[in-house]
């Protein structure tokens, strides 16, 4: 039996740790360890809520966008604030923009170099490589841009200094790919980065910059809306959104989701890999008017023990979080709901530097969320079984003709490809879905219906001594909640309950495994000195760890009622 | 070339400079950086991963050896933190640091680790033996949000947590990709470091305020003020200085290239400033939507860096009215005057640390019937 840690976790946000055990070749045991804390909750007491969303954004940059949306949220629900349909349509599609660009940038930035092995790619021919690109897209990559790209990994290896891939895994046995599937994924990956920072431009569009963007506000949205106007967005700005999306459709349909697929099948095995238990939960997002999950394009709901024959509804008085096994004190009890009792840090891991965590007692900076006692996957693989199970259309369309060509029912989705796989079944979705906004933004102007903002309750004068709400947001990597309670015009207490915080969670008070620790158990290891078998099913899940180590406070009262977006 | 003729207008050099970084670009040897990052949200890489000029494949493939940033390197585990040590002792003296995030400083600094060593520890030996340190953004730059009060983990930015060192700060929340690409290749070019402010700032891209380079200025002299957001002049792209715009204290080039490829910025948008680029603008520049005190306009000579200095006493003071729960008062920094060439002496630094206010109210409104005198005699 050997004890492997694997820190830094890299190509994730943030600072994960991964240790686990190893036995004849498999993984038998794991530990999730989120190697950092900074304390949001701590520097929003006391602030204006209308700041809160300018702070709360900065948990995570790889993930902007989606804490301003669920803090703004929180505090137009607290206030009663009602955002006309225009502020609700310009904030799904800055989301969806997220979306897009965090998806594909996470297939090939953070996650292809797990089943890509770059040197393979020398050895390719161009024209053969062409040919493969060819038989699986409409749109593929010619043998000359190919030549260009295998040029260009040529010199970097000639020169000696290997940059990024520096002590990269090559040769490594779990590799699959034929020489000509790696020089086309390579290609790919810098395709992507150009093409990534071109249709980001619509987020700076309507937000001003990315990341970051900046033109949200409580009660609405800071970009005026105005057909007749030069500073306002007007047909120009419409006819620009609609060719990033053109090109985001572009890319997704054509390079994206035939490269996942070539991936998915080369490396069939991992369809029996990677699986949490079966829990899986989302709040529901994207609805075309506010206020509403009607129409939505992520559909509400809990699935338990992977039957994909009963859809829960979510009651969000179920969560709770432990901190058993994590670096917080609770006053009293082991599993607090989100709004009772006070958390502090509390460090009581090995003194830097360490070689191994005591995973017997605490070891991590995430407290463990759980949905009546059980632990959750949260996420596109979430998302996309619940409305799977929901018998959307939207997405049985997209899943059947690839179960069918796999020879296999849905239960080979609870895998490290399977989550791959629904990532890019929701980025195509998405792709979908936004000309939509777009259209349904249009109408409302051509009404003309310009309101962006309810300014009802601007003034903190307007508001009552203490209030409280929340505001869910499905963000890319899963189910985002975040809690504020106000009093006397200040925050008094806040809490964000974050997507990367349910998947990458320590064992609760039951020793019960986290999401990301359950995954890992039972996957073959070939070498564990160089164990990329970790890498791909923990990047399966998109981690991001500023993300899930946020907060340490849990302060406030329980909220009375379930109030939809 | 086109690319390095962009380049050379970014960094407001004559054009001779054009073919020097063509070659500086294409040189033989790649220099080797190592990017850590400790307390961050990653906003900084993912501003990075935006650039254009050179973009960010250049950059990793052909100009720079990229041997190590956790975030986008093949490696993982001991192969990762190999690859940093290796790139320490082959280069010793001659690498590039950079870093992105605070640094906590309480406790031991076991509020972040990487590979079971702590954040403090890391950056003191890995930037020591750099060549250079750039610092990304406002958490390396003073300590970011972390920082803000109360400052639970005793976040700090790089200059304060390893002092000493051949740094050059480059803050946003995130940064604009244009303002580190051309810091680098600055670097590349001509071997040092671009000039900087007193805060160790490039003044190719710091060295103005917004306000002075803000398209809406025109609105600002003429008295023609966004009231609310949504109204007429909201969308008739009015000034923002009423809903609490920073611009005039602020020192950014976001109105000069703006955001993603001249995309937009915030105030274009409709947004006003937040101050990103500012020391310890998490508690100095918030509330973001309270306006600043009134700003002399057009006519009457404050120079912009005085104006800067009196708002920022204004602010430190208002600042202490407002009250925020910990108490902990920020020392706004008086800035000197530039002298002529723009550059400020590099032994006139001073200590970033927050302190304890010695502004009481009282200070605050001597500053501020100092302001409305400026006014009267306009």
């Amino acid at each position: 039996m050997t004890r492997i840690a694997v820190d830094p976790i890299t190509r994730i946000e943030g600072h994960l740790r991964i240790e686990i055990e190893v036995e004849d070749g498999q993984i038998t045991d794991a530990w999730s360890s989120a190697t950092q804390f900074r304390g949001m909750e701590i520097v929003l007491k006391g602030r204006d809520p209308r700041d809160a969303w300018l702070f709360a954004q900065r948990i995570c940059g790889v993930c902007t966008t989606v804490h301003a949306l669920a803090s703004v949220r929180a505090v137009e629900d607290a206030l009663g604030l009602r955002i006309p349909p225009n502020a609700h349509l310009i904030r799904n599609l800055i989301a969806g923009a997220q979306y897009i660009q965090d998806h594909v940038v996470h297939f090939y930035q953070l996650h292809a170099l797990d089943w890509v092995d770059p040197s393979a790619a020398l050895q390719a021919d161009p024209n053969k490589a062409s040919q493969l690109a060819a038989s699986i897209s409409e749109q593929p990559s010619s043998a000359s841009s190919l030549k260009g790209v295998q040029s260009r990994v040529k010199s970097l290896v000639d020169s000696g200094q290997l940059s990024l891939f520096t002590n990269a895994y090559f040769g490594h046995p779990a590799y699959e790919l034929s020489p000509e599937a790696n020089l086309l994924l390579l290609a790919h990956y810098l395709d992507a980065l150009t093409w990534q920072r071109e249709i980001i431009r619509m987020q700076a569009l309507l937000g001003g910059k990315n990341p970051h963007p900046q033109s949200y506000l409580v009660g609405g949205m800071a970009m005026p809306v105005d057909p007749n106007r030069q500073d306002a967005l007007n047909a120009d700005g419409l006819a620009r959104i609609r060719q990033w999306i053109g090109q985001m459709q572009d890319f997704v349909e054509h390079t994206y989701w035939p490269d996942l697929l070539l991936a998915g099948k080369s490396y069939p095995d991992w369809f029996k890999w990677g699986g949490t238990r079966g829990n899986y939960m989302s709040y529901g997002d994207f609805a075309p008017q506010p206020y509403t999950l009607e129409d939505a394009l992520f559909p509400a709901g809990l699935i338990l023990d992977g039957d994909l024959s009963q859809v829960h509804e979510i009651d969000q008085s179920k969560i709770t979080e432990e901190v058993t096994h994590a670096w917080y004190d609770y006053s009293g009890g082991d599993r607090l709901h989100p709004w009772e009792g006070e958390t502090r840090p509390n460090y009581t891991g090995p003194e830097p530097p360490y070689d191994f965590l005591n995973t017997d007692a605490e070891y991590s900076w995430l407290k463990s969320p759980r949905y009546e006692g059980h632990p959750v996957e949260v996420g596109p693989l979430a998302r996309v079984l619940i409305a799977y199970a929901k018998g959307d259309e939207r997405v049985t369309r997209i899943v059947d003709p690839v179960l069918g060509e796999l020879g296999a029912g849905p239960e080979v989705l609870h895998s490290t490809i399977g989550r791959t796989l629904a990532r890019a079944v929701e980025t195509r979705q998405m792709a979908n879905e936004m000309p939509r906004w777009a259209d349904m933004l249009v109408a409302n102007m051509s009404n003309n219906d310009l309101r962006i903002r309810d300014d009802s309750r601007w003034d903190p004068s307007t508001w009552p001594r203490q209030a409280q709400g929340y505001g869910f947001h499905e963000a890319p990597r899963g189910s985002l909640g975040h809690w504020i309670n106000i009093e006397d015009g200040a925050i008094a207490n806040y809490q964000a309950v974050v997507p990367s915080t349910w998947n990458a969670g320590p064992r609760d008070a039951q020793g019960q495994l986290g999401p990301y620790e359950q995954s890992l158990v039972g996957t073959p290891i070939a070498d564990p000195e160089k164990p990329v078998e970790v890498l791909r099913t923990i990047h399966s899940f998109d981690p991001c760890l500023a993300c899930a180590a946020h907060v340490v406070d849990a302060q406030g009262r329980e909220i009375a009622q379930v109030k939809v977006m | 070339m086109k690319f390095c003729a962009g380049m050379t207008a970014a960094l407001a050099l004559p054009g001779r400079y054009t073919d020097r970084i063509a070659h500086a670009l294409q040189a033989p040897q790649k220099p080797p950086l190592v990017w850590l990052d400790f307390q961050e949200c990653a906003g900084c890489s993912e501003s990075l991963l935006r650039a254009s000029s050179p973009s960010i494949d250049n950059l990793v493939l052909e100009t720079l050896s990229v041997n190590y940033m956790s975030i986008a390197m093949a490696a993982a585990g001991h192969q990762a933190e190999a690859a940093l040590q290796q790139t320490m002792e082959d280069y010793q003296g001659q690498y590039i640091a950079v870093v992105e995030g605070s640094i906590p400083t309480n406790d031991g600094g076991v509020y972040a680790t990487v590979g079971g060593r702590s954040a403090p520890d890391i950056a003191t030996e890995v930037c020591r033996n750099a060549a250079a340190t750039i610092t990304v953004g406002a958490c390396a730059f003073f300590g970011g949000w972390p920082s803000a009060a109360p400052n639970p983990t005793g976040a700090v930015g790089v200059d304060e947590a390893v002092p000493g060192l051949n740094l050059i700060n480059i803050p946003g929340c995130p940064p604009n990709a244009v303002n580190m690409t051309a810091t680098v290749v600055h670097y590349l070019t001509f071997g040092e470091l671009p000039a900087t402010d007193r805060h160790k700032r490039p003044l190719f891209a710091f060295g103005q305020t917004i306000h002075d380079s803000c398209e809406r200025r025109a609105h600002y002299d003429a008295g023609r003020f966004v009231q609310e957001y949504g109204d007429e002049g909201h969308r008739k792209g009015w000034c923002l200085y009423k809903m609490g715009c920073k611009g005039p204290s602020t020192y950014h080039n976001c109105p000069a290239v703006r955001w993603n490829e001249g995309t937009s910025w915030p105030v274009m948008v409709g947004h006003g400033c937040i101050g990103c680029s500012e020391p310890h603008f998490w508690d100095a520049m918030s509330p973001f939507y309270r306006r600043l005190p009134d700003v002399p306009g057009f006519g009457v000579q404050a120079t912009a860096d005085g104006i800067g200095l009196t708002i920022a006493a204004v602010v430190g003071g208002g600042f202490a009215a407002h009250g925020v729960a910990s108490g902990v008062r920020y020392g706004i920094k008086k800035r000197r005057q530039p002298s002529d060439d723009g550059s400020t002496s590099p032994t006139a630094q001073t200590d970033e640390r927050p302190t304890e206010s010695t502004e009481s109210p009282e200070s605050a409104e001597s500053a501020e019937s100092a302001e409305s005198e400026e006014e009267d005699r306009a």
